[in-house]
């Protein structure tokens, strides 16, 4: 992190991938502009940035890239406002602002040993990416046990990294299992929402953390399966989203209780949530 | 030790060269924290001002720094410059108000260079309150009208003179300048005691009020409480202890600022996702917030509460809500299983 905490270190835009069929979701990857601003931001998987489009704003994001692939940033936003709207159309080659990283991030200490369950819906899936791509690496995949990854989106088309997912198809190191919503023309892998797929899996809690992140009413159906499955609240992490301005534990935004999403977050047990107020 | 207030006028017009010097003058709308460039501008006879004196440390509005787009380049510019600043005339709620400010914009992780660049170079003289104004209750939080806390000088008008209290060493280097000081008399020390013995007369017991919060998140006090107020930040803006803000982009062609803003959780939009999810969508839970952050979340994670008695919200409020009776009532509320 540089001196100025409030200044963003210059990025170039060098692809703007439309990532999903409704066209609604796009991945930028941004490229280091030089060896120092890479080497100061060092980062891990559950971690955010706020990205400037100058002449519009800032905001925050998931970083979707692990620490294991250098020189670059990559995040997956969904065109909702007016920064996520300037970032969709810029045109690859430009340059934008980047502050972090920010926040707290998956504990893979604790997981070090342990098999771990990553369960995503939707667009919220970039972090858990990040997640999968790290322990994946060659240099860490033996510090973890089985590592299954559930993830579904309404239909094929939103899924995102589908070139990846099909990778992970393939890849014994890796159990992936993938669903959609309701049946689709070409689709043979799963249909169902998270919920009941995750309660056919049933994913034994032995030894296992889960990881789940999406929707409201998807982690509200998912957490009492995962409870009959054995999953204590302190095995079961997630990530909040909030409006940040700052990310720097000031500005007052993102305050839950005794806690600052941006700084003390994202990343939280359910035995952490449960000791603060429900408002998030 | 005590200094006429023709050789405290004196040492005072000197540090001009030296020194911005921010003291209270009269204006339009009442007391003001302004520059000024002699002695002889400075309101003495004031409660207190409109307006905290935080904003010369935390402007209203403040650039973060800009920026030129030309084509797909982008060049990024900050400076801070920054005046060494003596603010006069800070009352002692004011003076503790900034000491919890500085928890702020400093936490476990980050320091904000914009706000302790100010707070670096500013050497504030705090000045006992002779009068006591009846939305005073600082006395509540264990502070006082002649309470030191804060202040790197700390004076109290005896009328033609001030009693000194020299507390830190940036004080040492303003107070080197005082000429003449002398010891009190036998009335004069009897004036100290009796300003020093003095308490807000109005009070409001807080002794159980953090423990009683632990347990009323999901209380229906919350439910009513707020129903009159317009939700005009009055109070947030008036706080001297109220901090939150919002950056945002002033854009001009192909050149840009980011600037702050104070901004607070009283405001509807304040925690409005992208999606459209609001968090706090209601008032009810807007004031429960603001009231929980001031007398729970903060004491919890920085061991004060945070809120000092000046009583500017309950003056500024349009529809006379007073955040003494809203503590009160939450002390005598009667808990529900949570």
């Amino acid at each position: 992190m540089q001196l100025n905490p409030y200044i963003p270190i210059t990025m170039k835009l060098v692809k703007n991938l439309v990532e999903t069929e409704d066209k609604l979701i796009n991945t930028f990857t941004l490229e280091f502009l030089n060896k120092q601003d890479e080497e100061n931001f060092k980062y891990m998987p559950g971690q955010f940035a706020e990205l400037s489009a100058y002449g519009h704003g800032e905001a925050p994001f998931g970083i979707a890239t692990s620490p294991t692939e250098p020189g670059i940033l990559k995040f997956s936003v969904a065109k909702v406002g007016c920064v996520s709207n300037a970032l969709h159309l810029m045109e690859e080659g430009t340059m934008v602002g980047v502050r972090g990283p920010m926040g707290n991030y998956y504990p893979l200490e604790k997981f070090k040993g342990k098999n771990v369950v990553i369960i995503g819906g939707g667009f919220a899936f970039t972090t858990l990416r990040s997640l999968a791509k790290y322990m994946l690496d060659d240099k860490h995949r033996g510090d973890y046990g089985d590592i299954t990854v559930i993830y579904g989106a309404r239909n094929p088309g939103l899924l995102l990294y589908k070139e990846e997912l099909a990778e992970w198809e393939n890849n014994p190191n890796i159990n992936l299992i993938t669903t959609i919503d309701r049946p689709a023309e070409g689709w043979t892998k799963h249909v169902g929402f998270i919920p009941s797929i995750t309660e056919q899996i049933a994913p034994s809690s032995v030894d296992t953390y889960a990881v789940v992140c999406g929707p409201p009413a998807m982690i509200k159906f998912t957490l009492p399966v995962l409870e009959k499955l054995n999953f204590t609240p302190e095995s079961i992490y997630t990530s909040l989203e909030m409006r940040m301005k700052c990310g720097l534990g000031i500005c007052g935004r993102c305050n839950i209780g005794t806690e600052y999403v941006c700084k003390d977050g994202p990343v939280f047990s359910m035995a952490q949530l449960k000791e603060l107020p429900n408002e998030y | 030790m005590k200094i006429s207030k023709e050789k405290f006028g004196q040492a005072f017009d000197a540090l001009v060269a030296e020194y911005q010097i921010i003291a209270p003058v009269s204006d339009a709308n009442g007391i003001a924290f302004k520059g000024v460039k002699s002695f002889s501008e400075v309101k003495q006879d004031y409660l207190n001002s409109k307006l905290p004196p935080k904003a010369f440390f935390f402007p209203q509005h403040e650039k973060l720094m800009s920026y030129k787009k030309e084509g797909k380049d982008v060049t990024v510019k900050s400076e801070l410059k920054v005046d060494n600043t003596v603010l006069f005339g800070i009352r002692p709620c004011d003076a503790k108000g900034m000491q919890l400010l500085d928890m702020v914009f400093k936490n476990d992780q980050y320091t904000d260079p914009y706000y302790f660049e100010r707070r670096d170079k500013s050497v504030i003289i705090g000045v006992a309150c002779n009068k006591i104004a009846p939305t005073c209750f600082c006395s509540s939080f264990g502070l006082s009208p002649a309470g030191s806390e804060g202040s790197d000088i700390f004076l109290i008008d005896l009328g033609d003179s001030y009693d000194v209290e020299v507390i830190t060493e940036k004080g040492k280097a303003v107070a080197a300048r005082f000429e003449e000081l002398s010891e009190l008399s036998a009335d004069e020390q009897a004036l100290v005691d009796k300003i020093k013995d003095a308490e807000t007369s109005s009070k409001v017991d807080v002794s159980t009020t953090t423990s009683k919060l632990d347990k009323m998140f999901n209380n229906p006090y919350w439910d009513t409480l707020q129903e009159k107020c317009i939700g005009c930040n009055v109070c947030s803006f008036s706080c001297p202890t109220c901090h939150c803000f919002d950056i945002s982009e002033e854009v001009r062609k192909n050149e840009g600022t980011r600037v702050r803003t104070w901004d607070a959780c009283m405001a509807p939009l304040f925690t409005l996702h992208g999606s459209g999810h609001n968090p706090r969508d209601n008032k009810k839970a807007r004031w429960r917030q603001r009231m929980m952050h001031k007398f729970n979340y903060f004491v919890h994670n920085n061991g004060s509460m945070s809120c000092v008695g000046c009583g500017r919200c309950i003056k500024g409020c349009p529809v006379n809500m007073d955040i003494r009776q809203v503590i009160d009532g939450a002390n005598k509320a009667e808990l529900v299983v949570e």
